[in-house]
């Protein structure tokens, strides 16, 4: 009985341990947990990319449910995700950009060449509400909800795939909760 | 006229290889108020980790989320504040990753106690399994006391029967050789 005890223990453990580590098999490691995920978007005070003299601050996400779109002009991927925006921006779906330490010149003329998806684009050169957001690659995108709450974050190129796999059905699930979710908000804020 | 150029290109150069490696080495030149920030700063760097190159402390890092990392810190040491709210202020930003030494919470028990809690383990059987073998020790002991007397008469027995016949035998073998021969 007590030999059983001896052998059997150190055989649960290993199956144990075991079993923790073949869940993280296959999880990308350089996919990181989104400590923002369900608060409120960073308090910011940014100027406007096309617009010198306008200002943009957390208060105009509140609305509807938007895509916030971290790009920048020397990131290739974003140059690959660029043409999905667009076609995203064309089925209605509101995106916003926030220009991640880049420069305003380049920006423009790059919106001008390949299409404007952003329904307004924060210019961010020093990357201050990109630091506060958590943001360390471009592209990166989140879905905030009508409150200006983070609801999810796609690290990484957005595709027709991961639109309709991943980050649709979020859009979707926060355009018809609305009364539900408000109530939990206002004690947040 | 064409050493001129010559020396011209070799100074052009020396000049290029001297800039590179400048811009290869990541320089942050901050200013601290007090020595104690200093060294603060430097701990502080080794303890938090790069979310882009993701083995690397932020102090070895060349990635630009690293170095804009060091100049938060540098900001905020020198705005007085505690280590701890330095290192919570990041992980409020890019998660629990960032840090190296994870705060202690129901989801890290198992980081921060599971290699004691098998440590524990590990010696308890050391233990079990050291006491058992003591206590067979003993009783075979006992049990091989009372068969010796017994046995070493048996042997001493079987050594007188089987001695001279080994060598009678050795020596008739010895002989045939001789005779072959």
């Amino acid at each position: 009985m007590n030999k059983r005890l001896v052998f059997l223990t150190p055989l649960a453990i290993a199956l144990g341990l075991g079993l923790i580590l073949f869940t993280a098999i296959g999880k990308d490691p350089t996919k990181l947990e989104t400590a923002r995920l369900n608060d409120p978007i960073p308090s910011f005070n940014l100027k406007s990319l096309a617009d010198k003299s306008k200002k943009f601050s957390e208060k105009d996400l509140i609305g509807s449910v938007s895509l916030l779109n971290v790009w920048a002009t020397w990131c290739p991927s974003c140059r690959v995700e660029h043409g999905y925006l667009n076609a995203l921006a064309n089925q209605g779906v509101r995106i916003i950009g926030l220009n991640y330490k880049d420069e305003r010149l380049a920006a423009l003329t790059w919106l001008e060449r390949l299409g404007n998806p952003y329904e307004f684009t924060i210019y961010d050169p020093h990357g201050k509400l990109g630091f506060d957001l958590g943001v360390y690659g471009a592209p990166e995108t989140y879905v905030v909800d009508q409150y200006g709450v983070v609801r999810y974050r796609h690290v990484g190129v957005v595709d027709e795939r991961v639109w309709n796999e991943t980050l649709k059905p979020i859009v979707e699930k926060y355009s018809t909760l609305t009364s539900k979710v408000q109530p939990k908000l206002q004690s947040k804020i | 006229m064409k050493i001129q150029k010559n020396g011209g290109m070799l100074f052009f150069l020396i000049a290029l290889a001297f800039t590179s490696s400048s811009l290869l080495a990541s320089i942050d030149l901050y200013e601290f108020s007090t020595e104690e920030n200093q060294l603060r700063y430097k701990e502080l760097t080794k303890e938090l980790r790069c979310p882009k190159c993701q083995n690397q402390d932020i102090a070895d890092s060349n990635a630009p989320i690293a170095s804009d990392m060091r100049r938060e810190v540098h900001r905020l040491l020198e705005e007085g504040q505690d280590n701890r709210s330095i290192v919570s202020f990041m992980v409020d930003r890019f998660g629990e990753f960032v840090s190296y030494k994870p705060q202690v919470k129901p989801a890290t028990y198992l980081l921060w106690y599971g290699p004691w809690a098998l440590l524990v383990f590990g010696v308890l059987i050391i233990i079990v399994m050291a006491s058992r073998r003591a206590s067979n020790q003993k009783t075979s002991e006992k049990v091989a006391q009372e068969v010796k007397g017994k046995n070493t008469q048996d042997i001493k027995d079987k050594d007188k029967q089987s001695a001279p016949l080994d060598q009678h035998e050795q020596v008739e073998q010895l002989l045939s050789r001789f005779k072959d021969d």
